[in-house]
């Protein structure tokens, strides 16, 4: 009877104010059924590795809506790295420009996703990411 | 048998250890195995009360003071999960991020999955785990739901039990069962009008309770008659055996001599542990630096008078029983899968032509014969 649940934590890294998205997500992972930590504005990248190991998530989401992306998650990358927790991946979501995306990935960001994509699209990636049945969908998103 | 391999100074392997006691029980029973010679010293907490009256806040500036005085300190902060989706969203984390950095804090947000009683089935083996780790304090914060959350006195030495201004009235509170559970009682948000009545209510409820409702581990300096009358009801259920025999064990000798030579051991109690009611501003520490002092006292309290012992024993008692109650229940639910003459007894009770008890009492003949 044992039961795996997904854990991810998602952040909002730097700045910008603008935590609506990062909570509408947020709730939607929950319906699709995973834990989801949520650790609110303005962190920084060493907070949010540090986070992610003490919580042992699979997954960070880190929201970037400043256009700093380029600058915040290499740090954060950095930091998971130094923890020897360079195993859970990242998604970035944001105001992502299409040029910068190839570059994200490159550092080691395993996707990127624009403010146009939807809940349902992210969701479906880390369902496939990680190998989860497709029954868990986010009913109430939106 | 599976053998664990810890490596005690590593944080990721502590978090990957508590994700295995949340997800599987035959890693947990492992794992608890491997760690058990090194647990009890640490001082575990219990913070509950109704949602968003602070408990997380209280937290953060409990973990400052714990700090100050150079104890590592770790928190289980337990979420309700989602009963449609079985996911959640654990936001306690947000009110302690100042402690992030300080390699002496761990904090581990849980959800509550199916448990109902405030915190999570696998609470209790991870606060095992932070204990072999060499946390000094563990702090426990329970789901919140305001109804009465009774897991946390059984994982906890020191039950903290806050409330807030206004919000409702004594009789609520004696319906939710907070006199039976708390060792402190704590009105936060003080800064609200109403703080000051709200604490009165609480010292005259106090007053008017029966004796010494917070002292639940004391239960063993007791007769047995009036262990089980001052037992919550759910304990009487659940561990009928334990209330009884908790009295022949050796705490009466550990009671205090006045207490015993005046033969009324429940009054002694009440004399030496008055719960305190104290007000709180979490968001600014007015008043944290009294509750932290009054935890200490209570810890105290309970080693001078004997109880700490007593209530560890009678939670690690309770933890067996239970362990071997949910195993039995496995057991007994595989079983009655398998006999097709049970099977029978159920659909009769469906249909109607059985009622419920006279439909149980035929499985159990029928499973104890067999
Ligand atoms: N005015 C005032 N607000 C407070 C005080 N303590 C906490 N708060 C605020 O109350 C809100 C809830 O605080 P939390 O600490 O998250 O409460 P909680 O009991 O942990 O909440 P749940 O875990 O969701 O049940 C936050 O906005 C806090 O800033 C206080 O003493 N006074
Ligand atoms: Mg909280």
């Amino acid at each position: 009877m044992a039961e795996r649940r997904l854990r991810v934590l998602m952040a909002k890294i730097g700045l910008d104010g603008h935590d609506r998205g990062v909570k509408v997500v947020a709730r939607a992972l929950r319906d699709a059924g995973f834990e989801v930590i949520y650790t609110g504005l303005h962190r920084t990248s060493e907070e949010v590795a540090e986070a992610a190991v003490q919580e042992d998530v699979e997954l960070i989401g880190v929201s970037i809506l400043s256009g700093a992306h380029m600058a915040l998650i290499p740090p954060l990358l950095e930091h998971l790295r130094a923890h020897q927790a360079d195993d859970i991946r990242v998604l970035v979501g944001g105001v992502i420009p299409e040029k910068d995306r190839p570059k994200l990935v490159d550092l080691g960001v395993a996707a990127v996703f624009d403010q146009d994509s939807t809940i349902a699209e992210i969701v479906g990636w880390i369902g496939r990411e990680f190998g989860l049945p497709a029954s868990a969908s986010p009913s109430t998103a939106g | 048998m599976r053998t664990v391999d810890i490596d005690f100074a590593n944080r990721r392997q502590l978090a990957r250890l508590i994700t295995q006691v949340e997800n599987d029980p035959e890693a947990a029973a492992a794992i608890v195995r491997a760690v058990w010679p090194r647990t009890g010293q640490a001082r575990r907490i219990g913070i509950t009360g109704p949602p968003g009256s602070g408990k997380s806040t209280v937290v953060d500036q409990i973990i400052e003071r714990a700090r100050a005085e150079g104890a590592r300190v770790a928190v289980i902060a337990v979420d309700p999960s989602s009963p449609f989706s079985g996911g959640a969203i654990l936001g306690d984390r947000v009110r302690m991020l100042r402690h992030s950095g300080d390699a002496d804090v761990f904090i581990r947000s849980m959800a509550a999955r199916s448990a109902v009683g405030g915190l999570a089935a696998a609470t209790r083996d991870a606060a095992h785990l932070l204990d072999a780790f060499e946390f000094d304090v563990i702090l426990l914060e329970t789901v919140g739901v305001g109804q009465s959350e009774l897991d946390v006195m059984r994982a906890a030495d020191t039950v903290v039990v806050i409330t807030v201004p206004g919000l409702g009235d004594s009789i609520q509170m004696l319906k939710a069962g907070v006199l039976e559970i708390a060792d402190l009682l704590v009105v936060n948000k003080a800064d609200r009008p109403g703080a000051d009545e709200t604490a009165m209510h609480l010292r005259e409820m106090l007053r008017m309770a029966p004796p010494s409702p917070g002292a639940v581990g004391a239960v063993g300096a007791v007769s047995p008659a009036s262990a089980v009358a001052r037992s919550t009801s759910q304990d009487v259920e659940r561990a009928p055996v334990s209330a009884v025999e908790w009295s022949t064990s050796q705490d009466v000798e550990r009671a205090p001599a006045s207490a015993v030579a005046g033969g009324h051991l429940s009054q002694a109690w009440n004399v030496a542990w008055e719960i305190p009611v104290l007000k709180t501003v979490a968001t600014d520490g007015t008043g944290i630096d009294a509750l932290w002092q009054t935890i200490r006292r209570h810890r105290e309290f309970l080693r001078e008078s004997g109880q700490l012992g007593a209530r560890r024993r009678q939670r690690v008692e309770r933890e067996v029983l239970e362990k071997v109650e949910q195993a039995l229940a496995a057991h007994l639910r595989s079983r009655l899968a398998g006999q097709p003459g049970l099977g029978e007894i159920l659909a009769r009770a469906r249909a109607g032509d059985l009622d419920p008890h006279s439909a149980a009492r035929a499985i159990l003949d029928h499973l104890l014969k067999g």
